[in-house]
């Protein structure tokens, strides 16, 4: 069959915004009304979405790089989306973690009442997600990014409780900071260049040669998607935000959504529109190493078991950024395994938290104890989680965290080598407090009435684990070929996105 | 200009204890970067970008960045109505515009 002749195959893009935008007002219609739509609308939204990502991905094999027309006009004068490799690979990401959660929260949100407007905020941010990565516009960009932003405050002050409510005003503060100085560099950059198509943007750049005006671009740039992805100056909302939200949404945040507008947004950026220079590539080294370090130790000290982890995203954030920092092919491999690995046991792990929080009602670590006995799933699943972060092997975080350090000597960066070993010790330590105090020992006579948490729930982070144990196949040659080469070799390639997107226009 | 705007903004957000003091902050900060597109697209002695008909305008100014400053103060629109419901929410929990008051989170 030929799946790129197909009708729906060609217009497939759009369909990656207009699913969660349209289904988003659907909820926020109807949900209030018929009982049960949201959770049942919500749930087939997200599984189409990840139907149609794995869809792109064996259309991004088949014919290359796919670009939509927004209404017809054709690029650089109109908006284009673009579906490349690294594309598909981020869709996949992202779409496989909302499905998992929206799973999860048909029980767990039964907590909170309104679960309709739940449902309709998360798939807004799924929208603004969605949109950040398939577009290939500038403006359009940070258009998404807010949509995603504006939905993600409101989902972190989705409990109105103390707690909550601060912790959204401080990420709000940031997070409209953060696009402050994202759209003060759009604007530098379209006076520089008069456009923003990121292709073309590209091809002007490489004209105009090294300038001043760029490098203050990208500082702004560094500051703002450093903001959206919590390097380590920039982090100081990211360990209130992410665990006010509730669980599943701190599943998101955590997960995906700091790599989406974070990550993401930044290596697309340099790589294919500014161009990587040996500056910002030390500069992404330095913040990544400094994020590693700080997160990890911060983390090691804290009794509240998802603020724990939201240091440990810092620190795994870390990881990231340095590796796709490197710039070497290995390296730029070992950053988008990473980040995949960690989108899943991170997710795994706060949706652990949850279901803790769910039967037991606390968070704090040192009021827990024993609850493997009394709920087997989430003690096995999150210690499958832990495993996997810390790099045991043959979890999938071994193989990301040996790949990156391996990029690392390969590079000759021994320091940050050492330093990367060293983190990952650091890792395995907090991670064992978290299993010894929660899990393990003596069950405490408070919690004697749990139960284990309902089907639903266990479903997905029984799935994550499964995903968790297996990821390091992803590795075997067949499969690395389709699937995480393509996607490095998009930030490979560099600034030559620009002759591959607009060739492909004709 | 715009920097000053944007500097003022950034220093109130900084600086101020007062949350509805740091709102204001955010908004100049945002009005600022507004104001900052428009001037890109502005050419001396320029007129608005209207085309009609029996006339010949030669000298326009960019209507792009304007579209965009469109965009992006409703987006400010939206940004600001749940910073300030959100600062009420708080107003009703803490009793307090203060923020040197709202301190329950550590870390």
């Amino acid at each position: 069959m030929n799946l790129a002749s197909l009708p729906v195959t060609r217009n497939l893009l759009p369909l990656f915004v207009a699913i969660p935008l349209g289904s988003a007002f659907l909820v926020s219609l109807l949900g209030k009304r018929v009982k049960g739509f949201s959770d049942t609308f919500s749930n087939v939204a997200t599984f189409s979405l990840l139907s149609i990502s794995l869809l792109s991905l064996l259309l991004v094999k088949h014919s290359g790089t796919v670009v939509y027309k927004v209404g017809g006009w054709i690029p650089p004068i109109g908006i284009c989306m673009v579906l490349d490799s690294l594309t598909s690979f981020m869709l996949i990401t992202i779409n496989l973690i909302a499905f998992l959660v929206t799973i999860y929260s048909i029980s767990y949100m039964e907590r909170y009442t309104a679960k309709w407007k739940f449902y309709t905020l998360f798939l807004l941010m799924l929208a603004g997600m969605n949109g950040v990565i398939v577009t290939g516009d500038m403006f359009n960009l940070f258009v998404f990014l807010e949509i995603a932003s504006i939905s993600s405050y409101a989902l972190v002050a989705f409990g109105v409780e103390h707690e909550e409510l601060e912790a959204s005003f401080k990420y709000m503060v940031m997070g409209i900071l953060a696009s402050s100085f994202i759209l003060l560099g759009i604007g530098f950059l379209y006076s520089l260049t008069s456009t923003l198509n990121m292709a073309d943007m590209s091809r002007t750049l490489a004209k105009i040669g090294d300038n001043r005006t760029v490098f203050f671009v990208s500082v702004l740039f560094l500051m703002g998607f450093g903001l959206k992805a919590a390097l380590v100056p920039f982090h100081a909302w990211l360990p209130d935000a992410h665990p006010s939200a509730p669980a599943p949404i701190s599943a998101m945040l955590s997960g995906v959504l700091i790599k989406a507008l974070g990550v993401y947004a930044l290596a697309r950026i340099f790589f294919n529109v500014l161009g990587m220079t040996a500056t910002s590539s030390s500069i992404f080294m330095v913040l990544g190493t400094i994020s590693m370090v700080l997160g990890g130790l911060l983390a090691l000290g804290q009794e509240d078991i998802k603020r724990l982890f939201a240091y440990s995203s810092i620190s795994q954030i870390g990881y990231i950024v340095f590796a796709v920092g490197m710039g070497t092919p290995l390296g730029i491999l070992a950053g988008l395994f990473h980040l995949f690995n960690h989108a899943i046991f991170k997710s795994l792990l706060f949706l652990n938290s949850g279901s803790i929080e769910y039967a037991t009602g606390t968070r704090d670590l040192r009021k827990m104890g024993g609850l493997t006995s009394k709920m087997p799933v989430t003690g096995y699943s999150s210690l499958v989680g832990s495993m996997s972060i810390s790099g045991i092997p043959p979890f999938s975080g071994f193989w990301s965290k040996l790949l990156i350090i391996l990029a690392a000597i390969q590079a000759k960066h021994f320091v940050f080598a050492a330093i990367a070993v060293l983190v990952s010790i650091l890792t395995l330590a907090y991670y064992l407090k978290v299993q010894r105090l929660a899990f393990f020992g003596e069950l405490r006579d408070s919690l004697k009435g749990i139960k284990e948490v309902p089907l639903t729930m266990k479903l997905s982070m029984i799935i994550l684990s499964i995903i968790c144990i297996f990821g390091g196949l992803l590795l075997i040659p067949g499969v690395q070929k389709n699937f995480l080469s393509l996607a490095t070799e998009v930030l490979v390639n560099g600034t030559n996105y620009a002759q591959i997107i607009l060739g492909s226009i004709k | 200009m715009c920097f000053i705007l944007f500097s003022i903004g950034i220093y109130c957000i900084l600086v101020k204890r007062n949350l509805i003091k740091i709102i204001i902050g955010i908004g100049i900060a945002e009005y600022a970067v507004n104001l900052f597109f428009i001037l890109v697209g502005y050419r001396a002695q320029g007129r608005a970008p209207i085309l009609a008909k029996q006339q010949v305008i030669q000298n326009m100014v960019d209507p792009l960045p304007q579209a965009l400053i469109l965009t992006n103060i409703v987006i400010g629109l939206a940004v600001t109505v749940l910073i300030v419901a959100i600062a009420i929410r708080i107003y009703e929990k803490y009793g307090t515009f203060d923020i040197t008051k709202i301190r329950r989170l550590r870390g």
